[in-house]
């Protein structure tokens, strides 16, 4: 791949997922490389990426931005470990898209691979730079000095400082890669934990959050959404709206229809009467989260043979078939999406939470009809962020209503029932699994045919993309969902088993029809994929009378991934486990993506046949991320998803009719509390010298796999279709539902 | 006609109608970062203040039905010597949160049970917080925040 790699080739590329992969994938840490890490090589100025000021302070600039997962903590220990500066003498600009090094979305699991390997050749060439310009001032070999703490100390005692060295033009040059990072035993940050740098503020109540923004001459803005997706706005009455107090505008262009008042309850008021003024009209399939499996199957596919085996092997003795199905499921953030415009000299700036301001920004100057340079994003924390939610809507939101007032900033804040309703959703999926087993029950066979609809819709530089441009009086198409291409896939993510089966044939069936909104949801569909791969390796090892961790490794030759099977279940306490009566105890494996880290989880499940309620005893949940930067933060990370994950797996489901989405609130769409949370074990496997592998997305998977084992252990009978409701498990229980697939 | 409210400890009038919610005449009248808007329905639990030591959702409460009660932000929650609060200095130290969205309802609803309860069990503590509903999956880092700011309350 060469080093001048321009962003649109990224983009083409599928996100840059091809190439974080193939340049840092490579790289061993402490070695120089001919080759920079991609987003360096796109940003090769060293200023772009580090200042430091005369008081010998830093500043980090960073394309990534802060999602809730301690990215900017886990890239400054990076950066000061290089540079041999303390952590609190940095500041972070993260993601403005003026004065930030463009690193493509923040997704993926690739802010380690991807920014972490930037930074840390960026921060190693600044380190020898400042070094060089100490020993031409000190008039010594750069061999003999010393850097502590931000200080170029001589072997004769004189000191000078990187306050000193960094003025005028030296860091304005170019990288090149010839500078190796410092070896794993020589850092003192990387592979420490250490505290977020964001929390405190969040825990004392300062401002941390977009919402905390409150900009002089703020506006508030609120948008009257449709009914139902693909409804027209044919009329609307705005008087009354309009003369309510504090409304200072009421914008309609198309079926967009929106309120600007100058206070957030007034804004809310007009609102809710411009919505009863409003007439739509309009026609949405008649599909509903009930008859969705069925609708999926019978729309027109994009089919694809995404990977074909055919090494030699016994011929199969036996044949086993089973379908696993996923509802849609909802990002759910617990702070709706919101975003602050201001149209200011003809420049649009817009602060957002979105994962992708790189990319939003010139989908926003699109639906704006203005230059691409018109439009500034700046990034602030929002809500956690689990993939592709509302925060580019929202923010394409602001930027339509701060046209119609120049001058003054508009925030406009989607209410709760806007984010359960119009939020892109995660695809529901079926996957059909089909195993030839030889005369031992080992797998010589397996052919998996999946059906979803697109997992990214992301804006990717496209108007058409925005909810609000497609509503226009001159709407913007939404253009073909792009397909994320081999090694990470999107509906396929995870679709191709770790295992070493000879013969696989894995098809995947992209529908792009779609009855509801979806887009990009942590993890894509490796949560589905890894729940039914997963699930049906159980099924097979129960045919074959086989321990299922046992079985899992007759199967697996990657030393990485035996071992991360071995200590996760080792440290569960596998082999010794005591059957409780009603409980069971399941494990579920994946490598994420193929290629990024390697994660086990194993649970212990108790089933009531009552009232058909699981409660989870236990997790233990094993995670080789490579390179560790932040041993806490990744426990985090893998905890945090293993939870979110049975959360899924266990209650959640988006209803919908005919276009309209009925789980609308948190009590329409439950989702997991704290009494619910089990007791999760986090074993982390260290490999300092290894390449940073991505973990934020890795647990998900696993999560589901180990619980739907669990439960099936427990109940004694399979359950194929999620989520896993006590009314499905009592039905399954009870044999009133027969289990779907033969045997 | 201002309306006079008694929040972190400092009686303020504030330009407001009777009917306003609280939430929102503490997010933007009075600039209190703490209380979260999440829902606006009282199921979320982000927008969690005290009154009279009560947690309440401040998303659903009109300012009259809050005469003469103190409210309590997590902008004003302070140790007994004006220092940072027990609770908060075990937050930072469990590292209790991902995107801390929902941090300030919780940290309020965990304020409120210790006063009422010094020693809470595990059980205890997820039951109080059984209406704080937290996203990032957080959970188990949380309680245990809450478990280590009773020890620290109480000088263990």
């Amino acid at each position: 791949m060469s080093p001048m790699l321009s962003r649109r080739n990224l983009l083409q590329a599928g996100s840059g997922i091809v190439v974080g992969l193939s340049l840092s994938g490579g790289q061993v840490v402490g070695q120089t490389t001919d080759r920079l890490p991609a987003y360096l090589a796109n940003n090769p100025r060293l200023d772009a990426w580090l200042r430091i000021d005369a008081n010998g302070d830093a500043t980090l600039f960073t394309g990534k931005v802060e999602l809730g997962q301690g990215v900017l903590t886990a890239l400054v220990q990076i950066a000061a470990d290089e540079l041999d500066l303390p952590i609190e003498r940095f500041g972070v600009v993260s993601g403005d898209t003026r004065i930030s090094p463009d690193e493509g979305p923040t997704a993926g699991s690739l802010s380690m691979p991807e920014s972490g390997t930037a930074i840390q050749f960026a921060a190693a060439e600044v380190r020898h730079i400042l070094l060089d310009a100490a020993a031409r001032r000190l008039n010594v070999p750069m061999s003999v000095l010393r850097t502590t703490d931000g200080v170029v100390t001589s072997p004769d005692g004189r000191k000078i400082t990187y306050g000193d060295l960094a003025g005028g033009e030296v860091l304005r040059r170019e990288a090149t890669g010839r500078r190796a990072p410092k070896p794993a035993a020589s850092r003192r940050h990387v592979g420490h934990s250490v505290q977020r740098i964001d929390l405190p503020a969040k825990f004392q109540g300062e401002p941390a959050f977009l919402q905390d923004e409150r900009p002089e001459g703020l506006l508030h803005g609120r948008v009257v959404r449709p009914p139902f997706a693909g409804a027209r706005l044919v009329g609307v009455s705005d008087s009354q709206a309009a003369g309510m107090p504090g409304v200072v505008k009421v914008v309609r262009d198309g079926s967009f229809l929106a309120v600007i008042a100058s206070d957030e309850r007034q804004a809310m008021l007009a609102r809710d009467a411009l919505e009863r003024a409003a007439r739509w009209e309009g026609e949405a399939p008649e599909v509903s989260h009930e008859t969705i499996h069925e609708w999926l199957k019978s729309r027109p596919s994009d089919d694809s043979r995404i990977f074909s085996k055919t090494d030699p092997a016994p011929a199969a003795e036996r044949v086993h078939e089973a379908t696993y199905r996923r509802p849609f499921l909802m990002h759910g953030s617990i702070g709706p999406s919101a975003a602050i415009a201001l149209l200011d000299a003809g420049e649009y700036v817009i602060t957002t939470h979105s994962q992708t301001v790189f990319s939003t920004a010139p989908a926003i100057a699109q639906m704006l009809g203005v230059p691409v340079a018109s439009v500034r994003l700046r990034h602030a924390p929002g809500s956690g962020c689990y993939g592709h939610n509302g925060a580019d809507d929202v923010a394409a939101d602001a930027a339509l209503l701060a046209r119609s007032v120049p001058g003054r900033p508009v925030r406009v804040q989607w209410e709760r029932r806007d984010e359960h309703a119009w939020e892109p959703l995660g695809s529901a999926m079926q996957i059909e699994l089909r195993a030839g087993v030889d005369r031992n029950g080992d797998i010589v066979d397996w052919r998996c045919d999946l059906w979803s609809m697109p997992h990214s819709t992301r804006p990717g530089g496209e108007a058409g993309n925005l909810f609000a441009a497609q509503t226009l009086a001159q709407p913007f198409a939404a253009p073909p969902a792009r397909a994320i291409p081999a090694p990470s896939y999107g509906p396929d993510r995870n679709a191709i088993p770790a295992y070493d089966f000879s013969r696989q044939e894995i098809t995947t069936h992209l529908v792009r029809d779609t009855p509801v909104r979806v887009s990009a949801l942590r993890s894509l569909g490796a949560h589905a994929n890894v729940f039914a791969i997963e699930s049906f390796i159980d099924e097979l090892a129960l045919a074959a009378a086989a321990d299922p961790v046992a079985y899992r490794l007759r199967h697996l030759s990657d030393p990485r991934a035996i071992e991360t099977i071995r200590r996760t279940a080792q440290s569960f306490g596998w082999d010794g486990f005591v059957r409780a009566p009603g409980r069971g105890r399941g494990i579920g494996f994946a490598r994420y993506k193929n290629l990024a880290a390697y994660c086990a989880v194993c649970m212990e499940a108790e089933f009531s046949a009552d009232s058909g309620v699981v409660t989870i005893v236990r997790a233990t949940v094993g995670v080789d991320a490579g390179a560790v930067v932040n041993p806490d933060g990744l426990r985090n990370q893998i905890e945090g998803g293993l939870l979110q994950s049975i959360s899924w797996t266990l209650k959640e489901e988006v209803r919908f009719a005919s276009g309209r989405v009925l789980s609308d609130s948190w009590a329409a769409y439950p989702i997991l509390k704290f009494s619910e949370a089990p007791p999760v074990d986090v074993v982390v496997i260290d490999h300092p010298d290894a390449p940073f592998l991505g973990a934020g997305e890795a647990s998900q998977g696993p999560a589901a796999a180990a619980l739907g084992n669990a439960v099936s252990d427990a109940l004694g009978v399979r359950v194929r279709s999620l989520p896993l409701t006590p009314d499905r498990l009592r039905a399954a229980a009870s044999g009133a539902i027969a289990p779907r697939g033969k045997h | 006609m201002p309306v006079s409210l008694d929040i972190d400890g400092e009686v303020v009038d504030v330009e407001a109608s009777q009917d306003d919610l609280l939430l929102w005449v503490l997010r933007n009248a009075l600039r209190k970062n703490g209380p979260k808007y999440g829902c606006g329905a009282a199921q979320c639990g982000a927008c969690t203040v005290l009154a009279n030591g009560i947690p309440i959702r401040s998303c659903v409460f009109p300012l009259s039905a809050l005469a003469d009660k103190k409210i309590e932000t997590l902008d004003g929650l302070r140790a007994p010597d004006g220092g940072v609060h027990a609770l908060q200095a075990a937050f930072i130290l469990e590292q209790a949160a991902q995107c801390g969205y929902c941090s300030a309802g919780v940290i309020m609803t965990a304020a409120a049970l210790l006063r009422a309860n010094p020693a809470p069990s595990d059980q205890r503590v997820r039951q109080a917080l059984d209406g704080n509903l937290c996203r990032c999956g957080s959970h188990n880092r949380v309680v245990r925040a809450v478990l280590r700011a009773a020890d620290m309350m109480a000088g263990r």
